[in-house]
């Protein structure tokens, strides 16, 4: 039961990264707008909150700062891919190189700089349940603040107009123009909230996950993530699932070495991988799952009064 | 107001102007980056640009760099012509780099003309396997190349990892984390002695000619550019899209398995954990910038090579951080996109003319 707890409090913060940054590219995806940047994203929001921190004594500082950095780098993909409506892939890919360059060349001087990130603050009377008092209510600010962000993603998309409007763009962004809607405004917005999610993913690995700098620290979690919208057919409570999912799996390797099981750590770190891949695959299954669910208007650029 | 509007006729200036351009925004950002540093911009460009170059040794390293990027980029150049988005460049490279070692280690005792063939043939099978790992994905099970090819990076990545940390580390190697060094039959002999430079940069031109020839010159090359363009033209024209897909990622596995087991071959000489500063990823711009054209390619893989020895020369002569290759390819392909936009769009300063009927004029006039 110990153990049982342990590993799902543990799954859950393993979870977390990935359930910010697909929420902010669900909402992004919504709108018809393909954002591959999110690793870069990512990486500029762990550098930016992580130097934002260790310079100004604050962590509250430094997830501001990652969120800024998120949405700047979004707006320049924003920019490129809604303005200029480049192919939405290559200026994704393009945010990502930029992405990994950029904080590689701002963290260059603070790797290996340490901070005290955040801790667990229990939530009186809810974290006295057994199991799950632990494993939802023993954990640090940043992971209640994803429930919350999911449960605001979710009140959103199906309660308001705003979601209504939202969808009414990634659906068929000519047919919300001739309803007065400002579809490139919409775009902009959504692709921000995207980039600001991404930023604060990243700033949870920098500022509690592992709270350091290094290099590339997203690990392909910025990938991950795009699969997972996928995988949850754009739906907010399956990318909870989904998220917790992978974070599962990539912690497995630790599980399986404190039960004695003996095998090579890097043999072990492909599992999140070679499950994305396993989920991409039971995906396909049923195309016309993915085909329903897709936001019908997904990866095309849209130029009003064509 | 500015406005956007879309071009009558893509701009065929404007498709050559653009990376030509990307390189001078780049420069022009690059130089108020280094004023920003408070150093010398003058002279950070000259060190990053030109001092690498400047003389045969430093010729004869950019060739060498050249060599990877360039094998990379020819095979990407096929799967991108045809619109297949495979970034799977890395995973292909290092598995071509892990199946040579596998082979030369095997071989470490061998001498004889067939060693050489023989470890090079294993990279480019290990890196036809890994994409055909994705192209099947694709083909038969519908999943998103891009997706799969980015997930087969990072598991190549960590068998390369595993296999120099288990199976092919040396022994007798202090315990560092790398195979034993190759026997002399299975290294690449130099192209011009007393240089690092080696038979790679030969495979990488020879390579980019195949693609040349393939586009200019072949019937499959012709299909790859309608599937590209319009999907359902190439369907109606009864051009296999399968069999198409295959043939891409065959080709660019191939290529990149070849630039990884050269490179294990030709300069390192061993299996290392650190065996591509990120070639794989490097092409994606190479091509992107050398507008999926032979002699473009060629051109871009030698810019990309100089941002790799400008990089090492800049980390050593103005004490910055080595990330600032990194950083210049991606100022470089983000400039390159948005000057792209341009071809297909011009600016304008008034509103534009347009031809509509009265009922969708006045909709219009109520819009804004």
């Amino acid at each position: 039961m110990e153990l049982l707890t342990n590993v799902l409090a543990a799954t859950v913060v393993a979870g977390t990264p990935l359930l910010l940054v697909a929420l902010g590219e669900l909402i992004c995806e919504r709108s018809g707008v393909l954002n591959l940047g999110q690793e870069g994203m990512m990486l500029m929001g762990a550098v930016a909150g992580f130097v934002a921190t260790l310079t100004s004594g604050s962590l509250l500082v430094g997830v501001v700062a990652a969120i800024l950095a998120g949405i700047a780098m979004s707006l320049l993909f924003a920019f490129m891919a809604v303005t200029l409506a480049a192919n939405q892939y290559a200026a994704g890919l393009a945010l990502t190189i930029f992405g990994t360059g950029l904080s590689a060349f701002v963290g260059a001087g603070f790797v290996g700089e340490s901070i005290d990130g955040f801790t667990r603050v229990a939530i009186p009377l809810l974290s006295d349940i057994p199991v799950i008092g632990r494993v939802l209510f023993d954990q640090d600010a940043l992971v209640y603040l994803s429930l919350v962000a999911f449960a605001g993603v979710w009140f959103f998309l199906r309660h308001t107009r705003g979601g209504l409007l939202l969808r009414a763009v990634g659906e068929d962004p000519d047919a919300a123009n001739a309803n007065g809607l400002k579809v490139l405004t919409v775009r902009y917005l959504a692709v921000a909230f995207g980039g600001g999610m991404a930023g604060l993913a990243g700033a949870y690995l920098s500022l509690a996950y592992t709270p350091l700098w290094t290099e590339n620290m997203t690990a392909g979690r910025g990938w991950i993530a795009l699969a997972l919208v996928v995988f949850a057919t754009w739906r907010p409570e399956r990318v909870v699932l989904g998220a917790y999912l992978f974070g599962a799996a990539s912690i497995l390797h630790l599980v399986l070495q404190g039960l004695g099981w003996k095998s090579s750590t890097e043999l072990l770190a492909m599992l999140p991988y070679v499950v994305t891949i396993l989920m991409l695959i039971l995906l396909s299954w049923n195309p016309a799952r993915t085909r329903l669910n897709t936001p019908l208007s997904l990866g095309q650029p849209y130029r009003p009064g064509r | 107001m500015l406005l956007l509007e879309r071009r009558p006729v893509d701009s065929a200036l404007m498709r050559w102007t653009s990376p030509v351009l990307a390189l001078v925004l780049t420069v022009i950002t690059g130089f108020f980056l280094f004023l920003a540093m408070g150093k010398d911009p003058v002279e950070g460009l000259r060190f990053f640009f030109i001092t690498p170059i400047s003389d045969l040794i430093g010729l004869a390293e950019l060739g060498l760099k050249m060599a990877p990027l360039l094998l990379c980029a020819a095979g990407l150049t096929v799967c991108y012509r045809a619109k297949l988005w495979n970034i799977g460049a890395e995973g292909h490279f290092l598995m071509g780099a892990l199946g040579a070692s596998v082979v030369a280690v095997q071989l470490v005792d061998a001498s004889g003309f067939w060693v050489l063939p023989l470890v090079l043939v294993a990279g480019v099978i290990a890196g036809m396997l890994w994409s055909a790992i994705a192209a099947g994905l694709k083909t038969h099970l519908n999943c998103n190349e891009i997706l799969t090819t980015i997930m087969l990076n990072y598991i190549a990545l960590n068998l390369l990892l595993f296999t120099v940390h288990g199976p092919l580390k040396d022994p007798y190697g202090f315990g560092f984390p790398q195979s034993v060094m190759f026997a002399e039959s299975a290294l690449l002999p130099d192209l011009i002695p007393g240089t690092r430079l080696h038979l790679g940069l030969a495979f990488g031109v020879l390579a980019a000619v195949a693609v040349w020839v393939l586009f200019a010159r072949s019937f499959i090359g012709f299909q790859l550019n309608v599937v590209g363009q319009d999907q359902r033209a190439a369907a109606f024209a009864g051009f296999g899209a399968r069999r198409l897909t295959w043939f891409a990622f065959l080709v660019g596995g191939a290529t990149a398995g070849l630039a990884g087991a050269s490179e294990v071959t030709g300069p390192i000489g061993q299996l290392v954990p650190q065996v591509s500063p990120g070639y794989g990823y490097t092409a994606i711009i190479v091509v992107f910038l050398g507008r999926m054209h032979a002699l473009g390619i060629i051109a871009a893989s030698a810019l990309l090579a100089l941002t790799f020895i400008g990089g090492e020369m800049l980390q050593i002569a103005m004490n910055m951080p080595k990330a600032t290759t990194g950083l210049f390819q991606g100022l470089l392909l983000f400039y390159l996109l948005t000057c792209d936009a341009f071809i297909h769009y011009r600016l304008r300063l008034k509103q534009p003319v347009r031809q509509s009927t009265p009922v969708a004029a006045s909709a219009a006039t109520q819009e804004a």
